[in-house]
């Protein structure tokens, strides 16, 4: 009896285990599992799509940027445990689609809502397409008026754009304003961030388009890295790491003036700081256009439910999603047909400022001449803010950490 | 005949049970210990991207040759593991020896500080690392506010190699210093006050008797905390990867200060793919886990009377 006993346990054991595995709930409805990373604003949509669609029931599960995409690794390299939707960000697509058998190929007969470098950007080497764009990053700068103000500075947009024209009176300006800053304020957040952006800028960026990388053969990033460096050097520097719990301290702590914001960081600003509402404001950015970021949903093939799940990644990224998309989280569109769309074109931000965000970012989008991404643009971006970290924190020398940086992406490639 | 076969199934069952009853340990180790294992090993002798399978080719040894000889990032990452070992094990059995002698005096509430002792091992790794990780901020941490008022300046505890093994090390020693003063204090109150009056009739002092008499009695518990805590702190993963989130998180700091040999498997394995290299880094590090707790239980076994 005792015997029975056990194999009755194993049983019920196995039974659940197994029961485990299904994706449907007990009310009948499918479920369908979506894992994103930071803020897609998604949430209303996902009503929205419940209610449109009463046999589906959509659970999304949220983690950091870094933890996401390790997941998903891990979870394609097990055959196991991906959630039916999953988000790529631009950084890692490339590593993603150099394995296209882990994705549902999706279709391309609406290619044309995307722009074609965001579609390019997760078409594999032999043609399939395993991502759906969401958004693109675009470029502008981030600033805050009271501080601007209080350093004698314009605070007015246009005044403000006008000082920059260039990144290096980017760093004049910092000087100015660290002359007359207020107290436990720095003129902008972390190198890293700075120097993505002016990298973002760039024709070439870490790659060049026969997938070799050329970081060290590159005088556009020298040149950011040198004005960065000296730019850390006259103390402009927070020496935050961006997407860090200490930086996040810094917008509520008001411990740095700018910051270099693809649409994306707006909607970061808004979480991490509520009370600074209607102290920022929004200018463009030196060097004028560029990207940094933006993401895809992909349909990993594990899952269960594939045509629910690919059905639901096709209309979260329909342009009509992606301009609801854009005027509750301020994301920037990939579909171009929305940059003419009063409701996206003449779109103000209360939080900052009623800055004319959709004028901007829609600018910002149609002046962006895309840069390739290599397959591991998103390790490279790594090394290189380790990199200039190594600086800001007194550890070597611009010099010393450039050779180290170099030497470090070419492991990347053996 | 019906009797024969009886007792037939009562020998079986005498003979055979046992190894049923303890069968379900050793099927479970098969299954999720000794596979993986072995199967690591395998995977180490190839060049395999993680997501890849399929096309991954045999290479030998070479992911080892490479980790052992043209690899500084691998010897950084053991250095670093073996300073957080001993800055995490030597301390943590010393407070616990020290903590268990406290909660084994006549103290009111003595159940309540003994459950206390165990909670920081309770709570979740993550929770503590990120708290811990705010406490050693560099602008707003309270280490670094409690320093400001004895005008001992401000450290940026993660841009330094021996300020963030510092650092790191108080999270570790923190959360398992309780754990080890229980089973110190377990085995404390099972000596016997004989021996102590005895001491104290020869005149010995209270700190002569719990070096003379205490710890040598507590030896075998002493190595078995010795051999626990060395093998949990050579693959310390959560901690460093926590301490400085972010996309780096992996690289364990901006010059790899704090990025232990788990940290460094993590890196290749899941922020680089490669899955042949990585599992090499697994297994020099089981090789070194076992060569360092045979150290430490060599050196903890040398405890004794004089």
């Amino acid at each position: 009896m005792r015997r029975t006993g056990t194999m009755v346990g194993v049983g019920l054991l196995a039974a659940s285990l197994l029961a485990g595995c299904g994706g449907d709930s007990a009310d009948g409805k499918t479920r369908i599992t979506i894992g994103l990373f930071g803020n897609f604003g998604y949430q209303q949509l996902f009503e929205e799509y419940e209610k449109a669609h009463p046999d589906v029931d959509i659970t999304d599960r949220t983690a950091s940027y870094s933890d996401h995409h390790k997941n998903l690794a891990a979870h394609l390299a097990t055959n196991n445990g991906a959630a039916d939707v999953e988000a790529v960000d631009v950084g890692y697509i490339n590593q993603f689609k150099a394995n296209p058998g882990q994705f549902t190929e999706l279709k391309s007969d609406i290619k044309d809502r995307w722009l074609d470098w965001k579609w390019e950007g997760s078409l594999s080497k032999d043609g399939k397409q395993i991502g759906y764009g969401t958004d693109i990053g675009g470029l502008a700068i981030c600033y805050r008026r009271d501080l601007f103000e209080a350093a004698g500075l314009p605070s007015d947009r246009d005044a403000v754009s006008a000082l920059w024209p260039t990144w290096e009176q980017f760093m004049a300006t910092g000087k100015q304003f660290a002359a007359k800053a207020p107290a436990g304020a720095k003129f902008f957040d972390g190198g890293p961030t700075v120097l993505n952006a002016i990298v973002g800028q760039a024709p070439t960026g870490y790659y060049d388009k026969s997938d070799k990388i050329v970081v060290g053969d590159n005088a556009d990033i020298r040149k950011g890295w040198d004005l960065v460096s000296q730019g850390v050097a006259d103390g402009l520097s927070a020496g935050l790491l961006h997407s860090t719990p200490q930086w996040n301290t810094g917008f509520k702590q008001g411990q740095f003036a700018t910051l270099a914001c693809p649409a994306w960081m707006m909607a970061k600003i808004k979480d991490q700081a509520p009370d600074t509402k209607g102290k920022w404001d929004l200018a463009a950015v030196p060097g004028g256009g560029g990207n940094w970021g933006g993401s895809y949903l992909t349909v990993p093939k594990q899952g269960k439910n594939i045509d629910k799940a690919v059905a639901l990644a096709t209309w979260l990224t329909a342009p009509e999603q992606q301009a609801k998309v854009f005027a509750n989280a301020g994301l920037l569109p990939s579909a171009p047909k929305l940059y003419s769309e009063q409701s996206v074109a003449m779109k103000q931000d209360e939080f900052f400022n009623n800055a004319p965000v959709g004028k901007v970012f829609t600018d910002a989008a149609r002046a962006l001449k895309p840069q390739y991404q290599g397959p591991k643009a998103g390790d490279v971006q790594t090394e290189m803010g380790n990199a200039m970290q190594r600086v800001e924190q007194g550890k070597q020398s611009p010099d010393e950490s450039w050779q180290q940086f170099v030497a470090d992406v070419k492991r990347l490639e053996d | 005949m019906k009797t024969d076969w009886r007792e037939r199934r009562h020998r079986w069952d005498i003979r055979y049970a046992p190894y049923a009853y303890i069968a379900p340990y050793f099927l479970l180790f098969a299954v999720f210990g000794l596979f993986p294992l072995l199967y690591t090993a395998w995977v180490s002798m190839q060049d395999r991207n993680l997501l890849d399978g399929d096309a991954a080719t045999f290479v030998g040894l070479d992911n080892y040759v490479e980790l052992l000889t043209a690899d500084p990032y691998f010897w950084n990452a053991m250095g670093n593991t073996l300073s957080l070992w001993l800055l995490t094990t030597v301390p943590q059995i010393l407070f616990a020896l020290g903590i268990a002698q406290l909660l084994n005096r006549r103290l009111r509430g003595r159940t309540f500080f003994r459950m206390g002792v165990l909670l920081p091992n309770i709570t979740s790794v993550a929770a503590v690392t990120i708290i811990f990780a705010q406490l050693f901020g560099r602008d707003f941490g309270m280490i670094n506010w409690v320093l400001s008022l004895f005008d001992a300046g401000r450290i940026d505890w993660q841009a330094g190699t021996g300020s963030s093994h510092a650092a790191i090390a108080t999270m570790v020693v923190w959360r398992w210093t309780g754990y080890h003063a229980l089973i110190f204090l377990a085995s404390m109150q099972a000596i016997p006050t004989s021996v102590y009056e005895a001491a104290r009739l020869d005149g010995a002092s209270g700190w002569q008797q719990f070096w003379r008499i205490t710890v040598p009695m507590l030896r075998p518990q002493i190595i078995f905390s010795t051999v626990i805590a060395t093998a949990g702190n050579m693959r310390l993963l959560a901690e460093p990867l926590l301490f400085n989130p972010g996309a780096g998180a992996a690289t364990g700091g901006s010059d790899r200060q704090f990025q232990t040999a788990a940290l460094y498997l993590y890196e290749q394995g899941f922020a680089k793919f490669d899955f042949g290299y990585a599992s090499a880094i697994a297994w020099l590090l089981l090789v070194a886990t076992v060569a360092i707790t045979g150290l430490s239980y060599l050196a903890a076994r040398r405890i004794r009377t004089d």
